[in-house]
């Protein structure tokens, strides 16, 4: 009996009662909905790992100003005043021999223009260390050196984003652009770094900090309005250098023991790691799922597959009587369960990514569709419908042709 | 050689404690060409010496030769082949399947014999033309007569060119005028060489046939030629 023809009567055969096919099915296709699912989380959650490692450099950590109590109710993170630029000084002195490199950041959301068009961006104040520590190079002209990234000089770098929108048609290098009136010569683009979990990383406009804070905060007061990024020698010493910036940093502040930290620490890396761990947990749920899933709905073709014998034994009984063998009659059915478990499978690679497409929605990561997963699960829902065909199977090819002839259903 | 040849067949079934005897030692030897009707009451066992020269079972002792090939001793697949190629079976009861045109059902031997879908179509369409069922063949069971359904049957018992039709009580569920139509078609098919075997308890249905062979309690007891009735044909 040709292949051809076996899969043609199975099909005719799962057509025939579609809804029971669809009904028996429905374990695999979630059985395999969920291992796409869980796989597409899991590349989703680590690429997004890898993206905030990406646009914020690697090893590095946040300085932020901490939560001040204002007539006793917390104000919430930064809303203290408490980072000075003398901390930073002090910081960059190499007092803290894990520290690298330390750059504040001042962010000022703002209409900036150019001859041909205007646009709505982050304008951020820092110095050369912070190009060091996002490992940002220019793709046209410079990005800032240790003075002009002190300095009150009215220069300004773009980002990808901002480029395309404020400059469509010219090179924007040596032109001008206005950041709240005040004209700045462009002397560098970024290269695009792409989306990131902050949302796009070109959108974004860099000056010298000196400049941010004279002519964006019209004042230089002793705080930074900020952030501090400080870059570490090594990832594995993020505890210590933690511990010893929190050290520095209070007694600087003359914080008594029992006073709480007036700043906060974040190491970007943990929070990533958090992240991977909570849709670790997710997709170990989602393994469960599948497991038991596929395992009932393998029991489901097992269960139909039976039911199928017994209708079918008149059936059974006259293709024995004109020649098939009983191998014949096995494969007949091994190839409709088979049929029917992988038809599963299609529709829970189908139900898989959409799931995973929801998920990456949700959560803000890029959507993946795990091919090589894609296709050893459409082998497995084959799999299960062998395996669990296989009892039905050789029931149908044990028949004994004369009592199967005088069946009646 | 003769077409069929049994020696001392014999076939018991094991019921609880109880050992039955359905054939005693039969001896039969059927030449080609010929039309032999099996008769005998219910419980004679004419429908296990059916069966067993049909190759749907094995005897539990003696030799059976199927032309010159011994049979008697073959595995289920070996069978299944054996049956395939030599004989074409109509039942009673027709036993078509149901909810498939008449022309699949003709073609389900061939499929077990890996022949290709052309050829298949082509002498499962020829064999429905020859039981006079042309323009039919895509009709399902449910929508023929049983006159019709059982010439399908024959259609089917005749696609894979094998030697030996073997018909049981293959007018049992017709009414009369039908039955004769369908014995003038098995008796035109011993015309054309074919051997067949009818197993009934008519005596009607046995006139038509040129030899005919009385089983009792598992054994022959009347074995003797005769004329076969002269068919009427149908106007």
């Amino acid at each position: 009996m040709s292949l051809l023809t076996t899969l043609s009567l199975a099909w005719r055969a799962l057509w025939r009662s579609w809804v029971r096919s669809l009904l028996t099915m429905l374990g695999i296709v979630f059985g395999i909905g969920a291992v796409i699912a869980m796989v597409a989380s899991g590349q989703g959650a680590q690429q997004s790992v890898r993206e905030v490692f990406q646009s914020l450099g690697t090893n590095v950590l946040i300085i932020t100003n901490g939560a001040g109590p204002s007539f006793g109710a917390s104000g919430g993170a930064g809303s203290r005043q408490s980072l000075t630029w003398t901390d930073l000084s002090r910081l960059s002195s190499g007092e803290i021999s894990s520290i690298r490199w330390v750059a504040p950041v001042l962010q000022t959301r703002t209409q900036i223009s150019s001859e041909e068009s205007n646009w709505n961006t982050s304008v951020l104040g820092s110095t050369a260390d912070w190009f060091r520590i996002r490992n940002w190079t220019a793709e046209r002209g410079v990005v800032f050196d240790e003075d002009t990234g002190r300095s009150t000089a009215k220069i300004a770098i773009l980002g990808q984003t901002v480029v395309k929108q404020l400059f469509p048609s010219s090179d924007p290098i040596g032109q001008t652009v206005r950041i709240q009136g005040q004209p700045y010569e462009v002397v560098g683009v970024l290269t695009s770094k792409g989306q990131g979990p902050m949302g796009d990383n070109d959108d974004t406009v860099i000056i010298p900090v000196g400049t941010h804070r004279q002519k964006l905060e019209k004042g230089v007061a002793n705080y930074i309005r900020g952030q501090i990024l400080v870059s570490m020698t090594s990832d594995e010493l993020a505890e210590s250098t933690m511990a010893a910036i929190t050290a520095n940093l209070r007694d600087w502040h003359k914080l008594a023991d029992a006073d709480e930290d007036d700043f906060r620490i974040r190491n970007p890396a943990e929070f990533a790691k958090a992240q991977q761990q909570s849709t670790e947990r997710i997709a170990t749920l989602l393994a469960l799922v599948a497991a038991v899933s596929l395992f009932v709905g393998g029991i489901g073709v097992m269960n139909i597959m039976l039911v199928s014998v017994i209708e079918r034994t008149r059936e059974i009984g006259i293709r024995m009587a004109v020649g098939a063998r009983p191998g014949d009659v096995m494969t007949q059915f091994l190839v409709e369960s088979m049929s029917l478990a992988l038809l599963g499978g299609v529709l829970g690679l189908a139900l898989g990514a959409l799931a995973a497409k929801y998920m990456a929605g949700y959560f803000g990561w890029k959507m993946f569709f795990p091919a090589t997963t894609a296709a050893v699960a459409f082998l497995v829902s084959g799999g299960v419908g062998v395996v669990f065909g296989l009892y039905p199977a050789i029931r149908a090819s044990r028949l004994d042709p004369i009592t199967a002839l005088r069946y009646e259903s | 050689m003769a077409l069929v040849e049994m020696r001392g067949i014999e076939r018991t079934y094991k019921m609880g404690d109880n050992v039955v005897a359905a054939l005693r030692g039969v001896d039969l030897t059927i030449e080609a060409g010929t039309s032999v009707a099996v008769m005998g009451t219910s419980g004679s066992g004419k429908s296990t010496l059916m069966n067993v020269m049909g190759c749907l079972d094995q005897p539990t002792a003696g030799s059976y030769h199927l032309q010159g090939r011994d049979v008697s001793r073959l595995s289920r697949a070996e069978l299944a082949e054996v049956r395939g190629k030599m004989i074409g079976f109509v039942f009673q009861s027709f036993n078509l399947l149901s909810r498939t045109s008449a022309l699949e059902n003709v073609e389900l031997p061939l499929i077990y014999q890996g022949i290709p879908a052309r050829e298949r179509h082509r002498r499962a369409l020829a064999a429905i033309e020859q039981v006079g069922l042309g323009g039919r063949a895509d009709h399902h069971p449910s929508q023929l007569s049983g006159g019709q359904q059982q010439r399908v049957a024959i259609a089917r018992a005749l696609v894979g060119d094998a030697p030996i039709i073997m018909a049981d009580e293959p007018t049992g569920n017709l009414d009369t005028r039908t039955a004769h139509e369908v014995m003038g078609i098995l008796r035109g098919l011993v015309g054309q060489g074919k051997t067949v075997i009818l197993v009934t308890h008519e005596a009607d249905i046995a006139a038509h046939a040129s030899r005919v062979v009385t089983l009792r309690d598992g054994l022959i007891i009347d074995d003797r030629q005769q004329t076969p009735v002269v068919v009427e044909v149908a106007a």
